[in-house]
């Protein structure tokens, strides 16, 4: 293996993981605002709404990010819409990402047992408070798992940002494998990034996973 | 019992489920300082009739007053009405994710406003009343169903409710732990607790009771105090139901 060419595109890699890493974040932390808004319009089975949800969840999740970045990136212009590569490419991580979300804070709350909700309200609570201090923190200790694994899943899906014309990661190794043959190299700085990226988020999740475990225990 | 005011007030309520009502046509007098214990085969309605008292069921005709004020309304404001009609349930129903004492100080802090310095302290004082002095801090999952079922009652008494419902609050324990749930129940009584009971405790609805309801099929059967039901039945349906507890008495020999 080549040490001195790694070397010298190490902050070319670096520069990549960077954006991986913003755009990934943004991405993950606007998925987590839309899915749990999705999931609450599930919950409370607000007329309308919940059928709008449910259409936006199937089609975000049985379409590929891929796709849907096309469909930003190169469709919406022709409408006269137009949106810079960064903007395209969280926009199509918080509707991929959003979906999945959604259904993992949705499961949470179906987990809790209906008669949470009653002993809630026999406090006294109203139907707001119930679900802040009652519901909703035993919903999410169920969701932590599906929330993380999704994280990790979006993160990996920035690999296709390429088709809007950003200089992700996978980018960077495909662009160098084209100009110098360095196949070996260009890959090994990828897979290694990825890791460096997501090993952290995985040590993360798994930490939360064992904290919030307690709060999931039966009655 | 007839001088003392009246706290809760049913005039002909009716319940209906998709097949059919389940309260016929309900009308009874809670005062205050009662202890009104229902009785009856299972599915007769008593467990309805508390989740409707305290709003958890919504009903189709009648009315039900709290201190002569109307609550079976579209915009009655339940949070309000629940702080004075506590509510304890058959499965317990604590938290999970709470410490006992997080658990009792939801409702005095986040519904009631109260200082928490202060509600602790009393919460303390309730623990100490029911024994669960040393349980300030554990979890519902490390507790025994009899602690569990103790701690709600401290729960639903934090809130100085008016009125405590105990809904089947012994049919989920082991038989030894029944005991300590009743006596506290039974010393709640004893202080002057209005309390609506309904339970498959036969002796202890004897012992704890001003007023026995019987119901079955959705209304009032029999209603009198224990001396009077469990002594001189008025009706056939009343009697036959007491005959199934003394023959199960009997045949279990030595268990009685």
């Amino acid at each position: 293996m080549d040490t001195v060419f790694i070397k010298e595109y190490i902050p070319m890699y670096a520069k990549a993981a960077e954006l991986t890493i913003v755009l990934g974040g943004l991405g993950i932390a606007f998925s987590l605002i839309a899915g749990l808004l999705c999931a609450l319009i599930q919950y409370f089975r607000i007329p309308l709404f919940k059928r709008l949800v449910n259409a936006y969840i199937e089609l975000a999740r049985n379409t590929p990010l891929l796709v849907q970045l096309f469909f930003l990136y190169f469709g919406l212009p022709k409408a006269g819409i137009h949106f810079s590569s960064e903007t395209c490419a969280i926009i199509g991580m918080t509707f991929l990402g959003g979906g999945y979300m959604a259904e993992a804070f949705r499961s949470g709350l179906m987990s809790v047992d209906k008669v949470q909700k009653e002993a809630a309200l026999a406090v006294g609570l109203n139907h707001r408070q119930a679900l802040m201090y009652v519901i909703f923190p035993q919903a999410l200790a169920v969701s932590v798992p599906a929330l993380c694994a999704n994280a990790v899943f979006l993160i990996k899906e920035t690999s296709v940002f390429s088709v809007v014309a950003l200089a992700d990661l996978m980018f960077v190794a495909k662009d160098l494998i084209g100009l110098y043959y360095k196949t070996q190299e260009a890959l090994f700085m990828l897979v290694t990034a990825y890791l460096i990226i997501l090993l952290p988020v995985s040590v993360l999740a798994a930490y939360l996973e064992r904290r919030v475990k307690y709060a999931g225990i039966g009655n | 019992m007839e001088k003392k005011e009246i706290v809760l007030e049913l005039k002909h309520v009716r319940k209906d489920f998709g097949n059919g009502p389940v309260l016929k046509d309900i009308s009874l007098q809670l005062h205050k300082g009662e202890v009104m214990v229902f009785i009856g085969p299972s599915g007769c309605g008593k467990s309805t009739l508390l989740r409707c008292i305290n709003g958890l069921e919504g009903i189709q005709g009648g009315e039900i007053l709290l201190n002569g004020k109307l609550i079976s309304t579209e915009n009655t404001k339940w949070s309000e009405v629940r702080q004075k009609i506590g509510m304890v349930f058959q499965s317990y129903d604590l938290f999970p994710h709470m410490t006992v004492m997080e658990n009792i100080l939801l409702g005095p802090v986040k519904v009631q406003g109260r200082n928490r310095k202060e509600a602790e302290q009393e919460a303390e004082r309730l623990l100490e009343r029911v024994g669960l002095s040393d349980k300030q801090r554990a979890f519902p999952a490390q507790l025994s169903g009899g602690q569990k079922q103790r701690a709600a009652i401290v729960r639903a008494l934090i809130m100085k409710p008016q009125i405590l419902l105990f809904d089947e609050v012994t049919a989920a324990l082991d038989p030894e732990m029944v005991r300590e749930v009743l006596d506290v129940m039974l010393e709640l009584a004893k202080s002057g607790g209005t309390m609506m009971i309904v339970t498959h405790e036969l002796s202890f609805a004897k012992a704890v009771a001003d007023r026995i309801i019987f119901l079955d099929d959705g209304i009032i059967v029999e209603s009198g105090t224990p001396e009077e039901f469990f002594t001189r039945q008025k009706t056939e349906r009343a009697q036959r139901f007491l005959n199934t507890f003394i023959f199960r008495e009997e045949k279990g020999g030595d268990e009685a």
